[in-house]
Order: C-alpha cells, then structure tokens, then sequence
C-alpha cells in the first residue's frame, strides 16, 4: 500500500506544468480563439516531441508502456492551465482504445496503420460515445473510433459528415458526427464492442475528472491573486472572510477530489472495464468541485467575473462543458447508487482498496 | 503508487479482527459521560493495553506495537467493523501522548505514559477560557513559579472528560508580563490536587461530557512542565496539529456510519418519498470513502518520510461536515419518528444510535477550532489570501 506519486513522476508534472505555464497563456488561449483552426498546430507538435502520444501505449506497440497514474497529473496540468487542445482526450480516450483494439486481437488493419500514424505524430483520432451528443475539435481528426449500438468503427475522416455546433466555451469546437455503420469500418461488436465502450466511458470520465480538478486549481489561483490586489474600503476584498470562505470551500473539495481522482487512475490502468465505482466518484466529485470554483471565483471577481474580458471565464466555461462530459454528475452518482443498492455491494473501509473498488456496477 | 495491501498488512488486518471478535464486549457500554459508563470504558483500555493493542503506533516499550500509520489505519478501520466501544483514553492516547513523547524528558515519559496506556490516569483538556475560546491566545490562566512549583489561579472551560478524568493538560500563563501567544506553558495537573474546582456542563443530550474547572492557589511540582518554559504555545500547536490532522477522527468510522447510512436507506426503500435522500446517501458514501483515501494518501506521505503541509486543516471541516450530513440524513429517513430518544432494545433495534449521533455531529464544526477558524486558516496559510 503507497498512495504517492513517485519523484519521478512528480518531476515530470513540473516540467510539464512550467512548459503550459509560459506556451498556454491567457493571451495564446484568446489567440486561438479568433484563429481559423482553433488549435494550435506547433503547441501539438510539441507536446508530441515530448512523448506524450506515446506515454501509455505498451512497449511491444512502440510506446512507453507507462500507466494512468503516470499521466494523471499531467492530464490536471492540461486543465490547470485551460488548455484548449484535446490532448489529454488524445492520450487517454482515443489512444488506448485503439490498443484496447489491438490487445484484443480485434479490428482491421486500419487499426496498426492508424496507431503507428499517432505514434509518429501524424494522425489524430477523435472517439465518439452515446454518451456525449458531441465531439470537440472533430474538424482536425483524421480517423473516428465511433459507436453504433454495442458495435465501435474506425472511420476515415471522408466517411463522416460533421454538423458545427457552437460550445458557450469558445476554446472548443464541437460537431455531430455522422456516418454510415458500413462494415468495412466495424472493428468491434456484441459483447466485445460493448465492452470497449465501457472501457472508453471510464477512461472518458477520468480524463475530464483530471482536467476538472486542474481548472479548480487554475480558478482558485487566479481569484486569490485579484482578492489580493483589488482594494475596497481601504483593504484588499482578500482580508474579508467573506470572501476567504467563498475561495475556502472550494479548497476544500478540492483537495478530497485529488485522491479520488488518482484512486481511478489506478483503477483504470489496472482493469478499466471494472473501474465504475472509483471513475463515478472521481467525475462526481471533479465536476461538483469545479462548478462549485466557477460559481464562486466568479462572484469573487465581482462585476468583473461577468466580463468578456475577465479570464476566469476561460476557466469557468471550460469547466461547465467537462463536468457534463462523459457524464454529467448525475449520471455518475447513479452509477454508485446503483451499486449501493446491490444485495452483493461490498460495502466498508476494508473493501475501499483492491476487491471493492473493482467491483462491476452493470 | 500501489494500492494494494501487502500480504504483511493482511495479516495484521486478520489478527486485529480475530483479537477483537473476542474481546470486544457484547453488550454497548454506558455512556462514558456517566460514572459508571467512565469506569466500564476505563476497563476496557485496561484490556486493550493488555492485548497490547491501546495504541498500536507507540513504541513497545511504551506498550505498542511500533506500527505505522497505514497499520493504524487498519487497526481502525477493524476497530470500527467490530463496533468496540469509543476511547475513553482518547485525549491521552492521541493529544497528548504524541506530545509526551516528542517533547517529554525521559523521567516525564517513565512518569506519564505506562499509567495513560493502561487507562490507570485518564485525561481531560484544558484549552479553553471564558475569555479564550477561538481566540487561544487571550489564555489569562496563570501558574507562577515559586520555587520547585507552580502556583495555578484562574479558570478553564469546555474541559473534555473533566469530570471524571484524573488529570487535565493544558496552556497557562507562565510570564505574568506577557501577552498573547507569548509566555505560555503546557502544564499537566493532577483533578485531585488541593484547590481545584470542576463544575460539570452538561452537554446537548443532557449529560456532563465537559466541564469548567476553577484553580485556586493549585501547586504542581515544576516536574509537570511539559517542554520549555513559556514554549507552551508552539508544543500546543504540534497537539492541534496531530488533532486536526489524522488521528482525531479516522476515517473507518465515517465510512461504517456512511455503510449503516446505507443500510438504513435499504430498509425503508420504497417509503422514501423525498428524492433528496437519494442523492444525500450516496454523497455520504462518496465522501467517507474519499476522506479515507485522502488519509491513505497523507499516512502513505508521512511513511515515506514526507510531512503534512496546511492543506491538513480541510480534514476538520471536511469530516465534521459529513459527519452532519450523515446524521441529517438519517433522520431524515427516520422522519417523525427520529425525535424518540430510544429506552428498550426494541426501540434501539429500530433507532439505533442515530439520534445519539445528530446531536453529538451538531459539535463536530465547533471543537479543534470552529470550522469559521478553520476556513480562515486555509484561506491565509494555504491559499495565502491577505490576512487584513
């Protein structure tokens, strides 16, 4: 039992965090949002020089072979900062689909050449799940693993048809996809299919629970910082305890939905089928915890929080689109209700680790 | 990261269950706030520190077991499930104890320890003052030195256990020319001694579970001087710290209550009319379960040689506001029938404890610095947001 991060991986969130920190600004965010892609093309490719394409596909496919507690605070780093880029999305959603694909000897051969493509930087995979009516930055996805009642397709990008949608977050592009169920495309059905896509919700959930953890982070930092600086009554609104608590009881959620998210990284590099409970937990308390900062750092803002110009909302509206992705709040706490109701539940702190916290919820 | 137990730490699980299923005593206990119920709870540290097991992350030499704090949280966690009674050596084993023995002289240590591990001397708190509540500096409660002594004047409040503890460790005012945090000592006294009032108070379910005490010309030798001479406040901080922080409240017992919670929710199934329950029973398994990994997390940290920082001061509001909600919710399932103060077996078999516990949840965001202090210190110490 050891609930810690190694140095090593802690040294890597830390360059990875200072490399965000001065290419992902508020400015560069703003940038792209006039831009005509809206991603930024030369931040992808350096986010792939540094490996993380390849960070969780195994060795035997040409990968680092690491897990999702390796990623996870790089993936909380990506949201700390706001990042508009679907890189963590990339890294754990799409990627370990396809080597889900691959590991269970399904698919086609599409599948290696699409998976060698990511592996050398050259293609991008969007997933699409019944799960989510949309799927962000489709319009720059060369390949779509996507679901057709229990059966998964891989799916080239001119077999698609993309409908525009625009997000109350203006860092995301959000499309319906649609496309014909043709067999040529299917790599997975019945149980199989049904079985990745499973897999694909929990690493879903567990992707935007890590990006929600990291913009309450972001908002906490940023309102601290103007509750400092601006002055009424002679004072900084920061010496309130009015407003101490208002930022407070978001750090409070916070630092409980920390361990809980990296309980499902470990749960879902150890058998993401059966990580149910522990990724409902994580994205119910991620997404309550970062709603809870967005309502709060904005009323710290005052009339400045319900500017365009204020950057808290960079922050806000990105967590209000993430927490009912993958699953909204109550989809999740359903999931766990359900799984309480079972005459078998392994209830009690003895069962929190190991046997308990695999525990099927369907 | 390895979340998984060893086959070492399994087996520690298996003997604490085993020792536990027979010794734990069938019947529930009285009330450790009665006479009575004090002496029965005394009896059973006696057996705990028998079977070695009152405090298993102390050395043995001191009667533990020299386990660490993932151990610990086993042993709780096992404690719990057998349903054993509550410690009545608590402000000894848990504040006290840890202070003995990081700022105690060896003498100090032979003198107090072996007699709180065997619930011979059991502890009260004296932190509070009329004056001195949330504000712990304004402490006017003096001991002056004379010679080999300390002469005590004045008065403590909100002391817990006091009525039936047999010593009471707390802050006074040792330079009478000093002020706030400055100038305060942590001195140990004996409730028998010549000069000392304790005046019970009762609490919110009527019985006496603290108490003012009342100092008039109190000597203790100079031996009871717990660390430096007006060092009082910086060895009392490293208490509030360990009380804040992992020990005072584990988490196996907020996660057996959240698991009864459930249980209860499962019995009265299809009566629940009020669709906010539903989501109240799983916040609270959510929340126990997430409180205990949080201190999986901080136990694994403190093992592997790192140390707690300020984000420990979320615990306190954390549990305490679960703790509410738990016993809210509860009641809420009990609907009017919540209000019955159960008397009869039958009565508990329908009620259980639960009642019991609402009143006492009601305490929770009030002691070990009100959750208002609480929020204050994260904002400033943690978050760094001015503090005027």
């Amino acid at each position: 039992m050891n609930f810690t991060f190694t140095q090593d991986q802690l040294d890597f969130q830390e360059a990875i965090a200072s490399m965000l920190k001065s290419e992902v600004t508020a400015d560069t965010i703003r940038a792209r949002w006039s831009a005509e892609a809206g991603l930024d093309d030369a931040f992808l490719a350096q986010a792939h020089e540094l490996g993380l394409n390849s960070m969780l596909v195994p060795e035997a496919l040409g990968g680092l072979g690491l897990q999702a507690t390796d990623f996870i605070l790089l993936a909380e780093a990506c949201g700390e900062v706001a990042l508009p880029e679907p890189v963590v999305e990339s890294v754990m959603v799409s990627t370990p689909l396809l080597v889900d694909i691959l590991d269970q000897g399904l698919g086609n051969a599409d599948v290696q050449r699409v998976i060698d493509a990511v592996l050398a930087g050259e293609a991008r995979v969007a997933v699409g799940h019944s799960i989510n009516p949309c799927i962000n930055y489709a319009d720059s996805a060369d390949w779509f693993l996507l679901a057709d009642g229990n059966s998964v397709y891989l799916v080239p990008r001119d077999a698609v048809t993309l409908d525009a949608k625009k997000s109350v977050d203006p860092s995301r592009r959000l499309f319906t996809v649609s496309f014909n169920p043709d067999s040529q495309f299917l790599v997975a059905d019945g149980d199989a299919g049904a079985s990745l896509q499973r897999a694909t919700l929990n690493r879903g959930a567990l992707a935007t629970a890590a990006q929600l953890v990291g913009l309450s982070k972001g908002m906490i930092a940023q309102s601290v910082q103007y509750s400092s600086d601006r002055e009424q009554f002679g004072k900084a609104i920061g010496a309130n305890q009015a407003v101490k608590h208002l930022l407070a009881d978001v750090a409070v959620q916070l630092e409980y939905a920390k361990p809980v998210t990296y309980r499902a990284a470990y749960t879902v590099g150890v058998s993401p089928t059966r990580a149910d409970f522990a990724v409902s937990h994580a994205k119910s308390a991620a997404a309550r915890t970062a709603l809870m900062a967005s309502r709060n750092c904005i009323q710290v803002h005052g009339a400045m929080g319900y500017t365009w110009e204020c950057d808290v909302q960079i922050w806000a509206k990105r967590a209000w689109a993430l927490a009912r992705e993958w699953g909204d709040e109550g989809f999740h706490n359903n999931r766990i209700h359900e799984w309480l109701l079972r005459k078998n539940a392994l209830l009690g702190p003895e069962f929190t680790f190991g046997r308990g916290s695999l525990t099927d919820v369907a | 990261m390895e979340l998984m137990y060893t086959q070492a730490q399994q087996s520690f699980r298996s003997e604490v269950r085993a020792w536990l299923s027979e010794n734990v005593p069938n019947e529930q206990l009285p009330s450790f706030d009665t006479a009575e119920g004090f002496e029965a709870h005394r009896e059973w540290e006696r057996t705990l520190a028998e079977g070695n097991w009152g405090m298993v992350t102390w050395p043995t030499e001191f009667g533990g077991r020299a386990c660490d704090l993932i151990e610990w949280l086993i042993f709780e966690e096992e404690y719990y499930r057998a349903g054993a009674p509550l410690r009545v050596n608590q402000n000894g084993i848990f504040l006290l104890g840890p202070t003995l023995m990081e700022y105690g002289t060896p003498e100090q240590k032979e003198r107090f320890i072996p007699a709180m591990a065997s619930g011979d001397e059991i502890w009260a708190q004296g932190w509070s003052e009329p004056n001195a509540g949330s504000d712990m500096a304004a402490i006017r409660c003096r001991a002056d030195r004379d010679g080999d002594e300390f002469v005590i004047n004045g008065q403590k409040i909100w002391s817990t256990r006091a009525v039936y503890a047999d010593w009471v460790f707390g802050l006074f005012r040792t330079d009478p020319d000093s002020t706030r945090h400055h100038g305060l000592s942590k001195i140990l006294v004996p409730l028998n001694s010549e000069g000392v009032t304790v005046r019970p108070i009762p609490q919110l379910n009527g019985l006496p579970g603290f108490a003012e005490i009342f100092f008039d010309d109190v000597r203790v030798p100079a031996f009871n001087l717990l660390g430096g001479e007006n060092e009082g406040w910086r060895i009392a901080m490293a208490t509030a710290g360990f009380e804040r922080g992992l020990m005072l409240r584990s988490p196996a017992r907020f996660q057996q209550a959240s698991k009864r919670l459930v249980q209860l929710y499962r019995e009265h199934g299809s009566d629940v009319i009020d669709p906010s329950i539903e989501s109240a029973v799983v916040r609270c398994y959510m929340d126990a379960e997430a409180y205990a990994l949080s201190t999986y997390q901080t136990a694994s940290k403190l093992c592997s040689g790192g140390s707690i920082g300020p984000e420990a001061s979320c615990n306190k509001i954390f549990w305490s506001e679960m703790d509410l909600l738990i016993h809210e919710t509860a009641m809420k399932l009990l609907g009017a029938r919540a209000e019955i103060e159960p008397q009869t077996a039958a009565e508990f078999a329908e009620l259980g404890t639960w009642l019991d516990g609402f009143m006492f949840a009601q305490s929770g965001p009030i002691y070990a610095g009100t959750n208002e202090i609480q929020r204050n210190i994260i904002a400033e110490r943690m978050l760094g947001m001015p503090r005027k």
